[in-house]
């Protein structure tokens, strides 16, 4: 979506969500990676009912939502859900998020969420994963992969 | 007991997180229509310094500047909690390369693979999209089995 024409409660409507969303990554510890870490080494799976709950939440409101019909308020976009295509890279993604996953305990929302709390060490992870990010885009920029439209809002 | 075993640190703090971050999930949804995700930031963000096509597409130009306000405040919401609950200023123990080696997994991956933990685990996985679930299946099988491999190595935390 443009500029031209925001309504003017848009980014404060984000910034609520953001700080509520932030506030659930410190309460439920994810900000730590060593509380990921031992979900991941299988010595506490707190992280399962963090995972549930959030993905219940929304996934009640998308369908609620979504089965009204209606628009959302502040932009006039339809309600829908997060279905994107299935492909190899989602695999191959996948993957190697999980090996970067399960060798660091760190994830994008939590690594913010981390950085707020004061927790400076993150940042390595934090300019891990812009190079990272920026790698992949290079390769697919040379590779001349179209940006192909996907539905926005993506993760 | 069982879930002493498999909760050895209790389970309201990570319900209530969950509820929370799913809220603010929701809060952002119910007013733009939005699915924020926490890693299209990390490509939007790019756009602004590079110029690349693979960054410069209309859908990481369009929402770059929301998204780094969404992820400012998420920072924000972290702030708050640690100072609501005396933890400002923890630190992480894990090793330097760990974090970064794997940050650069993370960010090739999450992008590669068109979302992250909260896209395709919180929202598609909501959504009950099969994408998201064989993506979600796919990082957390390979993360538990990565974990345990660095911890037989006898690296820790």
């Amino acid at each position: 979506m443009s500029d031209a024409g925001r309504h003017p409660l848009f980014l404060p409507a984000v910034a609520v969500g953001g700080v509520v969303f932030g506030f659930g990554l410190g309460l439920s510890r994810m900000y730590r990676p060593e509380v990921v870490l031992r979900f991941l080494q299988l010595t506490d799976l707190g992280l399962l009912l963090v995972l549930g709950g959030a993905s219940v939440v929304a996934g009640l409101v998308f369908a609620a939502a979504s089965a009204t019909g209606r628009t959302a308020p502040l932009t006039g976009r339809e309600f829908g859900k997060r279905v994107k295509s299935m492909d190899r890279n989602v695999l191959v993604g996948g993957g190697i998020f999980g090996v970067g996953w399960g060798l660091s305990g760190i994830c994008p929302g939590a690594a913010y969420a981390s950085l707020g709390v004061g927790n400076v060490t993150i940042l390595w992870a934090v300019v891990g994963m812009f190079a990272g990010a920026y790698l992949q885009g290079v390769a697919r920029s040379s590779s001349g992969e179209a940006g192909r439209a996907e539905t926005e809002g993506s993760a | 007991m069982v879930a002493e075993t498999l909760l050895p640190n209790g389970w309201v703090h990570y319900l209530l997180g969950g509820l929370l971050i799913g809220t603010g999930t929701a809060v952002v949804y119910l007013s733009t229509g939005i699915v924020a995700g926490a890693s299209t930031f990390l490509e939007s963000t790019l756009s602004y310094v590079s110029d690349r096509s693979r960054f410069q597409q209309y859908r990481f130009r369009a929402s770059r500047d929301w998204r780094v306000v969404f992820t400012l405040s998420i920072a924000a919401g972290g702030a708050l909690y640690g100072l609501a609950f005396g933890e400002f200023g923890w630190t992480t123990d894990v090793q330097w390369w760990r974090l970064l080696v794997g940050g650069v997994l993370v960010g090739v991956g999450t992008r590669l693979g068109k979302g992250c933990t909260s896209g395709h685990g919180v929202c598609g996985v909501g959504s009950l999209s099969e994408t998201s679930l064989v993506n979600v299946a796919t990082f957390v099988g390979v993360a538990v089995g990565t974990a345990q491999v660095v911890a037989a190595l006898g690296v820790t935390p």
